[in-house]
């Protein structure tokens, strides 16, 4: 059951892949790097599962850790950029790199 | 109790391509939210119990919460309402909703005969994982918590809403 979670776990990371590289709004690609966030984090605990022990668990919670400051912040730059740009396409701030 | 694991590994693999490949910010949202609930789900076949419950509350209580404010924030205006009805026809609950119930099910029949199927994989209580966080990964907690600071200041300061006159454009 564990080998199988890993391949779970690969499967939803390439959906997240997939999505982050395909999608322009801003929005899914925020979402797509979540559902990342989770593959690796059911990774995390199907290889605790493995050996019966609780450090995949507690990786977990730093991952968590690290979604939930990602997920603000992000969250908070995209509401600026449409407040200044008036869209949530990512190829339209793209004049950033100047 | 191998065949319930292998469901909800179904549900999350479908729910997150439709997550991926829908149009609809709020029947993303939809879909993301039973995904996670999938995943909670083989989190705690897998043996953590604990994590099962965490990811529930904080990925699919709080994150997807601030997802949900921030797609409504984004469409402010006078014709919200009636765009907020366009976007929830009846239709769109019909996918995830049935996902759910599928899910739904599963719980059901892990309360009624969940101590009766033997699992090939052991438990951990939600104590050995404490006793781990404040044993030797006190550093990372406190790393995490230094991280979740400077969240909530960024957050703060860069989402704060700008004055007319303070705008490029």
């Amino acid at each position: 059951m564990t080998a199988h979670a890993l391949i779970v776990a690969m499967i939803l990371f390439v959906l997240g892949l997939a999505g982050l590289l395909a999608r322009r709004n801003i929005v899914y690609m925020l979402l797509s790097i979540e559902i990342m966030l989770n593959a690796a984090s059911l990774a995390f605990i199907a290889a605790g599962s493995r050996w019966a022990a609780p450090d995949g668990q507690v990786m977990f919670f730093f991952i968590l850790a690290f979604a939930a400051a990602e997920a603000s912040v992000a969250l908070a730059i995209l509401l600026q950029l449409s407040d200044r740009f008036r869209t949530v396409d990512a190829d339209a701030v793209s004049e950033m790199r100047h | 109790m191998e065949f319930l694991f292998y469901i909800a590994a179904a549900v999350s693999v479908i729910a997150t391509a439709r997550v991926v490949t829908h149009l609809h910010a709020v029947h993303a949202l939809l879909y993301l939210v039973v995904a996670m609930m999938a995943l909670s789900l083989m989190f705690y076949l897998l043996g953590a119990p604990f994590a099962a419950v965490l990811e529930i509350i904080i990925y699919a209580g709080a994150i997807v919460v601030l997802f949900v404010f921030v797609v409504m924030l984004l469409n402010q205006g006078p014709l919200t309402v009636e765009q907020e009805r366009r976007w929830l026809p009846r239709g769109a609950w019909l996918g995830p909703g049935l996902l759910a119930l599928l899910l739904l099910g599963e719980v059901a029949f892990l309360i009624a005969f969940g101590s009766a199927v033997p699992s090939d994989v052991g438990s951990l209580a939600p104590k050995t994982v404490g006793l781990s966080l404040y044993g030797p990964y006190i550093i990372g907690v406190e790393l995490a918590s230094m991280l979740l600071l400077p969240g909530l200041i960024g957050a703060y300061h860069v989402g704060r809403r700008l004055a007319r006159g303070d705008r490029q454009a």
